[in-house]
């Protein structure tokens, strides 16, 4: 298998309103290879959800594509037609959203909905359907898995939940999955064995992920590349090492700086001064300009492309080129 | 009681008095099961101890954080701690008056004490009435307490949301028209505008971005060194309570299972659940990952285990453990609640 | 209370000009039937306001009526008159005069007793909701006994009673009778989804932090819970006000509403009813086409009410 799984060029998604178009995605670019994981990060409102479900094709109106390709194995998939979409979502695309309380149905037992994905997407009967969805729960780390099967999502706790999602997601035996702030609603604990549980899965079986969180922990200990998004676009791209060691961009040195950690001193955070733009507000050139203290005045005018600069590419005209962040 | 006295000790390091004092509190809340569930399966009615038997002090001018997991009671603490809800056991105490007694009691105490008590609230758009302005609500404090005049109040209002890092014109605004990171702001001006003495931070920064809580968490920290604050902080993120604590405890299914000082929580932990909350933190620029893996999960409330809260998910449990429920002890300058601990096998 | 802020205006025309900015103007402004719905509820209401004014004859002024007048057909027809536009009834009234009395009745009645319900219903629901216990539990006992019983029996029942206590002052007493029914059935629904509404917002963050710092349960109901609480409320009373006017009509119509001498519409489409198999049909068509109408039109507005207020109400 050569070339990118998922080809994202310049994708831009756009929400009317009465004053105008809202530029949410503005150019967005990358690759994701077969088998790799890919971090999405950024804060809230730089767009990141945006870019997932514009993926996935679950765009909420208003909101729409309004410029830019998503190819899927070298097939255009954001101009499909829903009908085809559907069928690709499932089967060839998972996704695994934040809040498990919300991803489950209900009033359907998890064994249900489980066999159904399974029966949707695969040629199994009711029987073999069954087997597949024991396994995957014990693949999931779900202890009992078979008496399990007939329990409702009320009688899981959030870890649980969040597991059965993410068997749901792998069931249909997708190639890409979509995994938006998986962790984000659990607590620290649990989210370390989410973590774990998502990564051997996906190496298992061998499928690429896109991991979308504003956690810059979960990002180093899982992903193997990592986008960082600011105001609807992307301004650092590269391998996780390399963007968390050895920032190029401003915005990624100073967001790396303001996570607390146990290592540092314990004294004061490093902050950045201002707020994230609304996006009615975007700045003209590069979005962060205004809260950047290397900012020159060709930051105000000219907006910066990606560019390699030493081992990741950063949309910025005067990259740090020296030396790790503190 | 030599448990509150160490209590005493532990809670600071020079000789303070106790300014804010937790003794023996304990909430429980009875779940309604129908009363046709009681007599044909004959459960009994059904309770959850979210704070259990908890007794710490702060000294004045110092934070003291309470860490846990989602479900360990720190929020109901919280409330009890300031007299939003009644203790089932034990008191609540600041500035040597029992709080829920005093605002019980003659309406002239009761307004000294909700003067000097203030908290801030986690959700940021929970916390602001969306119906009012954010200029009333940061004068609704000091207009219901009676420590201005209205026609003051602009004045005053200004000068709260200066000291936030708001501006003046913001004053007519709803709250829906600001980030999460500028509610907590307005929350923060909020809560200091009565110049209380105590406050409690109950999860201030969890719903913010990582950027916005290092500019929340440094303000924080600005003013309660100006004004002088005792806090008590709330959080489930170990790694930001350093940043803002003194003195650090560790609460596990309503039951407070290691308390000490700063440093030694993080240089020395001692309990096997303070070690494994440490061992779950995230670090992105460690360069030694996974992390070490969590065991189990948090049981359920409602059916707490025997003996030790810990015992199931905890590698050196022994029968002891399964029977008896550890006491608060200090163990040095720190308070330890594990019989492994006690017993020297740790 | 809000504070001044200096240079914040604050005149009716800044308000007008916030108004005409608002999302909610923009919306209202672009929906065709919204616009339509409101132009006719405002026809309506000025024209049951105005109707001393407006209309051409006054059809209670029993020296004025000339029998010989009686059962003429609308102006357009053969045997119709210019000054009677909309034909007359049997007594020599009037039709359009009758209607813009009747339409104006109709409305206070609904307005009357839509206001009274959404009083009642509001404060049990919020009483109910924020203190629940014994309170919550004696109000929605209550509820569940009111709804039990349709609006036309208990206004049938108020009525027998009204007429045994005080037999004399049966014309004064008949309005009282009618809003007090109408009142009386409709409060449950207001109690209920207040009540709802209350039981969330209790809980939030900004009632904890007022009751911190001292505030009164009372204050903090009414200042704090109260306006979070509203909004569907507004919504569900503009719809009830149609529905009063059409339930006062029937009420009218079966001769338990308003006295014949100061007819609403449900008593114009009683009297007229009689009329039409002799034909004169214009008798009960023309109020009825105002009962319609103005039920319609703000059934309308209360609809579109909902969809527009509902995001920003979250």
């Amino acid at each position: 298998m050569t070339g990118p799984l998922l080809e994202v060029r310049d994708l831009c998604v756009e929400f009317p309103t009465r004053h105008g178009a809202l530029r949410a995605l503005d150019g967005v670019s990358f690759d994701i290879a077969p088998g790799e994981i890919l971090g999405i990060v950024g804060e809230s409102g730089a767009g990141k959800s945006l870019a997932g479900a514009a993926i996935v094709g679950l765009l909420e109106p208003p909101g729409r594509v309004c410029g830019g390709r998503i190819l899927f194995d070298g097939q255009r998939i954001d101009d499909l037609p829903p009908a085809a979409m559907r069928r690709l979502r499932g089967k060839q695309i998972g996704a695994i959203f934040q809040d498990p309380l919300t991803a489950l149905d209900p009033l359907y037992s998890i064994g249900h909905q489980l066999v159904e994905t399974l029966r949707t997407h695969l040629p199994l009967d009711a029987a073999q359907a069954r087997e597949r969805a024991i396994e995957l729960l014990r693949r999931a780390g779900l202890p009992a898995a078979e008496a399990r099967l007939g329990q409702y999502p009320h009688e899981f706790s959030g870890g649980m939940r969040q597991r059965v999602v993410i068997a749901l997601a792998l069931a249909g035996e997708p190639r890409l999955i979509i995994a938006d702030e998986p962790t984000t609603a659990l607590d620290v604990a649990v989210q370390a064995q989410v973590i774990q549980l998502l990564r051997g899965l996906t190496q298992e079986s061998g499928a690429s992920v896109m991991l979308i969180t504003h956690d810059m922990g979960v990002i180093a200990e899982t992903c193997d590349r990592v986008a960082v998004m600011y105001a609807g676009r992307v301004v650092e791209v590269g391998p996780v090492e390399a963007v968390i060691h050895h920032p190029a961009h401003p915005y990624t040195a100073a967001l790396m700086a303001s996570v607390p950690t146990l290592a540092d001193a314990g004294g004061r955070l490093a902050q950045i001064e201002g707020a994230l733009p609304r996006p009615d507000e975007i700045p003209a050139g590069c979005a962060f300009h205004p809260r950047c203290p290397k900012a020159s005045q060709r930051c105000g005018q000219e907006r910066p492309e990606l560019a390699l600069v030493l081992r990741t590419r950063a949309a910025c005209w005067w990259p740090m080129v020296e030396g790790p962040a503190a | 009681m030599s448990a509150r006295d160490a209590a005493d000790g532990a809670g600071r390091a020079d000789a303070g008095t106790a300014w804010v004092e937790a003794r023996g509190l304990g909430r429980t809340f009875t779940l309604d099961t129908p009363w046709t569930d009681r007599l044909l399966r004959r459960t009994g009615a059904r309770q959850v101890h979210a704070v259990d038997d908890v007794s710490f002090t702060i000294a004045r001018g110092r934070t003291l954080a309470l860490v846990g997991e989602s479900g360990c009671g720190k929020s109901t603490l919280a409330r009890l701690m300031v007299g939003l809800d009644v203790p089932t056991r034990g008191s609540a105490w600041l500035a040597g008056a029992d709080v829920r007694a005093t605002l019980g009691g003659a309406p002239d105490a009761a307004r000294a004490m909700r003067r000097r008590m203030q908290m801030i609230f986690q959700d940021p758009f929970a916390s602001l009435n969306p119906r009012w302005r954010i200029g009333d609500i940061v004068a609704e404090p000091l207009l219901e307490q009676g420590l201005i005049l209205p026609a003051q109040a602009a004045e005053r209002v200004a000068a709260l949301l200066a000291a936030v890092g708001l501006r003046g014109a913001d004053v007519r605004r709803f709250p829906h028209q600001f980030s999460g990171g500028q509610r907590q702001r307005i929350s923060i001006a909020r809560a200091i505008s009565t110049r209380p003495e105590f406050l409690v931070c109950d999860e201030p920064t969890s719903s913010l971005d990582v950027s916005v809580q290092a500019q929340v968490l440094n303000l924080m920290v600005d003013l309660q060194r100006e004004r002088a604050l005792t806090c008590l902080f709330i959080s489930h993120n170990l790694v930001v309570v350093r940043y803002v604590a003194d003195d650090v405890g560790v609460m596990y299914l309503g039951r407070l299972v290691e308390l000490a000082p700063k440093p030694e929580i993080f240089h020395a932990p001692r309990h096997p659940y303070t070690r494994m909350l440490l061992a779950a933190v995230p670090d992105p620029r460690a360069r030694e990952r996974p992390r070490a893996p969590v065991i189990g999960e948090m049981p359920d409330p409602l059916a707490p285990p025997a003996g030790c809260a810990f015992h199931p998910r905890c590698p050196h449990a022994n029968a002891r453990c399964r029977d008896e429920r550890p006491a608060l002890l200090p163990s040095g300058a720190v308070q330890v609640a594990c019989h492994a601990v006690e017993e020297g096998r740790l | 209370m809000t504070l001044p802020t200096p240079g914040a205006a604050t005149s009716p025309r800044a308000r007008w000009r916030r108004l005409v900015a608002s999302d909610l103007w923009h919306d209202f402004t672009r929906s065709p039937l919204p616009m339509l719905a409101a132009a006719i509820a405002l026809l309506c209401l000025g024209g049951a306001l105005f109707a001393p004014w407006l209309a051409p004859h006054d059809p209670f002024d029993l020296a004025r009526l000339d029998l010989a007048d009686s059962h003429l057909p609308p102006a357009w027809l053969a045997d119709g008159r210019a000054t009677y536009v909309l034909g007359t009834d049997d007594q020599g009234r009037d039709i359009l005069s009758a209607l813009l009395y009747g339409a104006r009745i109709s409305l206070t009645v609904g307005l009357c007793s839509v206001g009274l319900s959404v009083l009642m219903g509001v404060t049990a629901g919020l009483l109910a909701g924020f203190l629940g216990g014994v309170v919550d539990a004696l109000l929605m006992r209550l509820c569940d006994v009111m709804l039990s019983f349709p609006p036309i029996l208990v206004a049938l029942f108020i009525d027998g009673v009204g007429r045994l206590l005080f037999p004399q002052a049966r014309d004064l007493l008949a309005f009282a009778v009618l809003i007090l029914a109408l009142t009386l059935t409709d409060w449950v629904r207001y109690a209920r989804m207040v009540r709802a509404a209350t039981l969330v917002e209790r809980h939030k963050e900004y009632v904890q932090a007022a009751r911190l710092v001292g505030v009164s349960t009372w204050r903090l109901l009414r200042r704090h819970v109260l306006p979070n609480v509203l909004g569907p409320v507004l919504v569900l009373a503009t719809i009830q006000v149609g529905q009063a006017i059409v339930t006062e009509a029937t009420l009218s119509f079966l001769g338990v509403g308003v006295p014949p001498t100061n007819p609403s519409l449900g008593t114009l489409i009683r009297v007229g009813n009689d009329f039409l198999y002799a034909g004169e049909w214009w008798i009960t068509l023309f109020p009825g086409i105002a009962l319609v109408l103005i039920a319609m039109s703000v059934n309308l507005l209360g609809d579109w009410l909902r969809d527009a207020l509902n995001p920003r109400l979250r």
